[in-house]
């Protein structure tokens, strides 16, 4: 039998597979590692900072804060390199402060029982605003480290290479895996997105967990914001808006549950590489408009969507309320 | 004729209540108001320049317009315990209806008729998922509201795409005009606010929605077709909606669906919250909404006036925010009033 | 261990005294549990059980009171310090989390692992142990939801045991079982208890009770009853325990009920049932007449009032109201229909809290006329002034928020809804549970006065008083199933008593 655990991620990677292959047909030398090599580069913020949303999302919380974040970050990156700091000690900085942005979060979601929606927008509007704040126009990041990572990056088989932003998004996924599947925290967070008063009674530490959940969120936040900073070796105030969105369908996409507690993180990659690949075919035609790439992540969304109901249904997953 | 004030009317039956409720919310509003008094003097000046009035009161009610019919929709869908994310597609859908059909050259009013039944689309759509389907509000919402906007830049396809604005008499005129002085759209936004409220407090279909959001087992065994509500609650936000989009879209002339009313669904929940309105739904404040819509507004224009970058108004957004809830939550408020007792169950 | 049991009690609570806005739940109850030894803990909804082992298991505090663990006075302040301590819990609804595989609920807060990391490799094998020693053998990585509730409730218990175990608490543990599985799920109690475990055991069957408890403890209203060998207490004693009042003769509070002919009949239902919820009845309920519904917590007296109503969908059957076949498929039909209805659970499927007690009052009449004929404002004070008179509802004025009324006010509340949509039919579903005793006696007056003013009524109730008190006709259930209907004379408390413990007794 099928664990019904797997069926979400399973509807995902089919999806994907079918879109590539859809995109092979199409056009010539689309299923080659290298346009996979692009893919992966160009979507590697989105699906960092969709990793981070995978725990909240997955603990039955949402972070509207995400695509300020990045934004935040970039600028911050920017303005520190002014200043003469090495990007990777501003990098350790900011991704300090998203730990702790997050944490606050988390603390005040927990203590004053809001809904994560509304104190997470609070942090959006907070955190866009500090980006005006810090500069208003675009910065350009000079240090030649950004230089060494946009040259840097592994070969694979065939024409195509890793770039070093697709390398942190792996790496960070590994981590993510790590964390949701082999910790007690990873655990913790499974348990209160599937039934939050259960997991108090069963003695998980709600408070402490929600923390580090939203503290988790705000560190893949910040590594995203750092990855498009160095990607596109500036810092603009406006940078990442919406992309709060795109990480949340992501989540979809890759087969976790927006009710919480169903759901893989793996999954989420690959639901951020089918909106990577939606862009990409439509870009390719070059003849269809780029209200397409929106519409087709909707139908898409809205299928997954139902998807789920009908299989909580099904398996009885959760209660119905 | 007198120009509509917002007044809380229909609360106004239930003294004592509205007096708890609504002192909060006005106060921030005459806090605001009389700040900016005294930061830049002359705020409070009101002249009249060919014929309209002109002043920074009149621009606060004048600039909230939008969000406060958006904020008046949101405070019924959120009544029933829901929330509606797409308020920012089905205006980015409605301008974009409004432009191909001018330039398909109809008549103006049936070109309003046809946005405003885009927009009972986008709530149709929505009401069929929440209440059909039996999917969450935030995320069933959220499906129109990533591809709304994309929907709106097909539709400027269908005439090409290239030129998108364009000039209406009618749609200006309710939009941008002014009547004896008065700007148009205050009329129009108290006449859809008037039809609201007669909606919701005339009929019985506000006692409806509160019941539904307050207990919809409850509601249920009470004989209320709860499915129903919930469905009927979706449509009028996104009407109001609708209309948000009709002033927006004739103010620019243009339709721009990527970036039309960004963020306008955070504003309007906000106005919601901030006029006593609490998530967890069964209360529908209009007036108080929209006087939170004008706190939003006021807050901008303020900031705008006094000569602070435009930049701070995002962080004062957000700490009027947290400020807010941290009134609203329980725990916070024993923490403050007995600071070693804060521990939570 | 202490060898001397009745010595040292494993547990001693007494004097346990805890009180949630508007309720007390538990007046000074005492507890006293033996190592070794099945404790049946009985009482009717809100007799106060889940709030005593809820603060034996550190979920709540008490108020006041004391608490030993084998002599020694403990106070767990929350689930995990009680379990550290040796006391474990099965909760009602399974709590665990159905999404999880069946590993990480064992393992959640409990596997050993360095660092905060988890090794599932051991965990796996903690678990397996844990099943195998209850004898259960199922693929572990599947997601606990997608197990029947028995093995749900297994893997509970599986869990709550810990090498340390001093005391199980299981709450309802049966109540969704199959004799089978009852049956295994017993001879791991037996087992449990041959290893000096104090097993608590709550339940509302009775024989269970007789066929697993060693001592019972029943609670009523918030009060301990008594305490009492399984083997000492006969089966309509201990019923009438649960929901007869004091020994003595219950008058039957009126006089005029032979004098009153029972009038045309309002409702019938002929086989009307649903399969895994209610065995198919025939029930009569006429003009002027009040028919009670008996039988113990989870016999069905809800599913059957709520049935009538079509807030239950039946199966099989027929329903016939003023003469006319209905399908009742939803409540609001139910309404126009004539027939109103009253919920047991005031605070979740009763009132709607925040608003206020006229728009309570007016929820039913108002969707009975529908949404566009709002009843006039006037009209409304008019209804609710009227209401609150003729009820005696205590209330500063019809504006209040209804949440903020005491119980027995909300409940009044609930009827004056019902009351308002001007029914032919009344249904009401324990009309007195949780409101003190004052209230009480005027809603039973009430019920009598509604009766007399022509209306047909229902009435489904845990106290055999009110029952005795109130009706002319009693239908009595056990196991989701009518078993008989008394009437007139034959309304006595011994007489239901004995029909609930299923001695002779059954009249046709």
């Amino acid at each position: 039998m099928i664990n019904a655990k797997y069926l979400p991620l399973a509807a995902t990677v089919t999806v994907f597979v079918a879109l590539f292959l859809v995109g092979g047909m199409m056009y010539r030398n689309f299923l080659s590692t290298l346009v996979l090599g692009h893919i992966l580069a160009d979507n590697a913020f989105v699906i960092i900072a969709a990793i981070g949303a995978t725990f909240v999302i997955l603990s039955g919380g949402i972070d509207l804060s995400i695509g300020s974040m990045i934004g935040f970050v970039g600028v911050c990156m920017a303005v520190l390199d002014q200043a003469g700091w090495h990007p990777l000690a501003s990098a350790a900085l900011l991704l300090c402060f998203g730990i702790l942005f997050g944490a606050m979060q988390g603390y005040l979601i927990d203590f004053c029982e809001i809904q994560p929606f509304i104190v997470t927008l609070a942090g959006l509007f907070l955190l866009r605003g500090a980006c005006f704040m810090v500069s208003l126009d675009s910065v350009p990041i000079r240090h030649e480290f950004v230089q060494t990572f946009a040259t840097t990056r592994i070969p694979l088989p065939g024409r195509g290479f890793l770039t070093s932003s697709a390398i942190v998004m792996l790496l960070s996924l590994a981590v993510a895996i790590f964390i949701a599947h082999f910790t007690r925290f990873g655990t913790n967070i499974y348990a209160i997105g599937g039934d939050k008063e259960s997991a108090r009674l069963m003695g998980v530490p709600i408070r402490r967990t929600t923390v580090m959940i939203y503290g988790l969120g705000g560190f893949y936040s910040a590594l995203a914001g750092v990855i498009y900073a160095l990607y596109t070796s500036s810092g603009y105030p406006l940078a990442g808006s919406t992309t709060e969105l795109s990480a949340i369908a992501a989540v979809v996409l890759g087969g976790t549950l927006l009710t919480g507690g169903v759901g893989l993180v793996a999954g989420t990659v690959f639901g951020g590489m089918i909106l990577g690949l939606i862009s990409t075919l439509i870009i390719f035609h070059g003849s269809l408009n780029s209200a397409w790439i929106m519409i087709s992540s909707g139908m898409l969304l809205f299928g997954f969507i139902v998807l789920h109901r009908f299989l909580v249904g099904s398996f009885d997953l959760r209660g119905s309320s | 004729m007198m120009a509509e004030q917002t007044e809380p009317r229909p609360v106004a039956m239930r003294p004592r209540m509205k007096l708890h409720r609504a002192v909060w919310p006005l106060l921030a509003l005459a806090a605001i108001l009389i700040v900016s008094g005294i930061v830049s003097p002359g705020f409070y000046n009101i002249r009249i320049v060919e014929g309209r009035l002109f002043g920074n009161l009149i621009d606060i009610v004048y600039r909230a317009t939008p969000t406060a019919l958006v904020a008046l929709g949101m405070a019924v869908v959120i009544g029933t315990k829901g929330i509606d994310l797409s308020v920012g597609s089905t205006i980015a859908i409605t301008g974009a209806v409004i432009a191909w059909r001018i330039q398909m050259g109809d008549p103006h009013l049936v070109v309003l008729m046809m946005a405003l039944g885009a927009a009972t689309l986008c709530g149709i759509w929505n009401g069929f998922l929440v209440a059909g389907l039996g999917i969450q509000p935030i995320i069933a919402t959220l499906i129109l509201m990533v591809s709304g906007r994309g929907i709106g830049l097909l539709i400027n396809l269908l005439y090409g795409g290239t030129n998108p604005s364009f000039e209406s008499a009618l749609l200006q005129g309710l939009s941008t005009g002014h009547l004896m002085s008065i700007p148009t759209r205050l009329f129009l936004a108290a006449a859809i606010f008037l039809a609201l409220w007669l909606i919701i407090r005339r009929t019985a279909l506000g006692l409806f929605i509160e019941s539904v959001g307050g207990n919809a087992a409850a509601a249920n065994l009470a004989g209320v077709n709860a499915r129903l509500i919930t469905f009927v609650a979706y449509v009028l936000c996104a009407l109001c909606a609708g209309w948000a989009g009709v002033i927006m879209t004739a103010d620019t002339h243009t339709s721009d669906p990527v970036s039309v009313a960004m963020y306008i669904e955070l504003d309007a929940i906000l106005a919601v919250v901030i006029g006593g309105g609490s998530l967890a739904g069964g209360r529908i404040h209009l007036g108080m909404t929209v006087i939170g819509a004008l706190v939003i507004q006021a807050l901008t224009t303020s900031i705008l006036i006094s000569g602070l970058p435009p930049e701070y108004n995002l962080v004062v957004k957000a700490v009027v925010v947290l400020f807010v809830l941290l009134l609203q939550s329980d725990n916070a408020r024993r923490a403050i009033t007995s600071p070693f007792r804060g521990r939570a169950r | 261990m202490p060898a001397e049991p009745a010595a040292v009690p494993r547990i001693a609570m007494r004097a346990i005294r805890k009180a949630f806005p508007g309720v007390l739940a538990l007046d000074g109850v005492d507890l006293a549990l033996r190592p070794g030894e099945v404790h049946a803990l009985l009482g009717e909804n809100g007799a106060g059980k889940s709030t005593l082992i809820k603060i034996l298991t550190g979920a709540v505090r008490r108020d006041s009171g004391e608490m030993w663990l084998d002599g020694q006075p403990i106070d767990p302040g929350s689930t995990g310090e009680a379990q550290a301590a040796g006391i474990s819990t099965v909760f009602q609804e399974v709590n665990l989390i159905p999404t999880m595989s069946v590993t990480k609920n064992m393992a959640l807060e409990r596997a050993a692992g360095r660092f905060g990391m988890i090794s599932w490799r051991k965990a796996r094998e903690q678990a397996r142990a844990k099943l195998a020693r209850l004898g259960v053998d199922i693929d572990i990585e599947r997601p606990l939801g997608s197990f029947s509730v028995a093995v749900q409730q297994l893997v509970a218990i599986a869990r709550a045991l810990e090498d340390n175990t001093r005391v199980l608490v299981l709450d309802e543990p049966t109540a969704s079982l199959d004799a089978k599985e009852t049956t295994a799920l017993f001879s791991i109690m037996r087992e449990l208890k041959a290893r000096g475990i104090a097993v608590v055991f709550i339940t509302h069957f009775l024989e269970q009770v007789y066929e697993v408890g060693d001592r019972i403890t029943v609670l009523r209203n918030g009060r301990l009853v008594g305490t009492a060998a399984a083997s000492d207490v006969s089966r309509p004693d201990l019923v009438s325990m649960m929901i007869g009042r004091e020994l003595g003769e219950v008058e039957r509070a009126f006089s005029e009920k032979d004098a009153m002919a029972a009038g045309p009949v309002r409702l019938s239902a002929r086989g009307l049932g649903r399969k895994r919820v209610l065995e198919p009845f025939d029930l009569i309920l006429r003009q002027g007449e009040v028919v009670g519904l008996a039988g113990l917590l989870g016999s069905g007296r809800t599913e059957t009032a709520k049935m009538l109503f079509g807030a239950i969908s039946a199966d099989a059957g027929e329903l016939t109201v003023m003469g006319t076949p209905t399908r009742n498929a939803a409540p609001r039909q139910s309404l126009r229909a004539g027939i109103a209805f009253c919920p047991e659970d005031r605070k979740a499927e009763g009132l709607v809290a925040e608003l206020s007690v006229r728009e309570n009052i007016m929820l039913s009449i108002q969707s009975k006329q529908g949404w566009l004929k709002r009843i006039p404002r006037r009209r409304q004070d008019e209804l609710a002034r009227e209401m609150i008179a003729a009820l005696g509802i205590a209330t500063p004025d019809a504006e209040k928020p209804v949440g903020q009324l005491s119980g027995g006010n909300q409940q009044k509340v609930v009827l004056a809804r019902a009351l308002a949509s001007n029914p032919s039919v009344l249904l009401l579903d324990e009309p007195t549970r949780g409101i003190d005793v004052g209230a009480h006696a005027e809603i039973i007056k009430l019920i009598r006065k509604l009766c007399k003013d022509g209306l047909a009524l229902l009435v489904a109730s845990s106290e055999l008083d009110e029952l005795v008190a109130a009706t002319d006709r009693v239908a009595v259930l056990r196991d989701r199933a009518k078993i008989g209907e008394i009437s007139g004379e034959q309304i006595t408390r011994d007489n239901i008593v004995r029909m609930i413990a299923g001695d002779d007794g059954r009249a046709d």
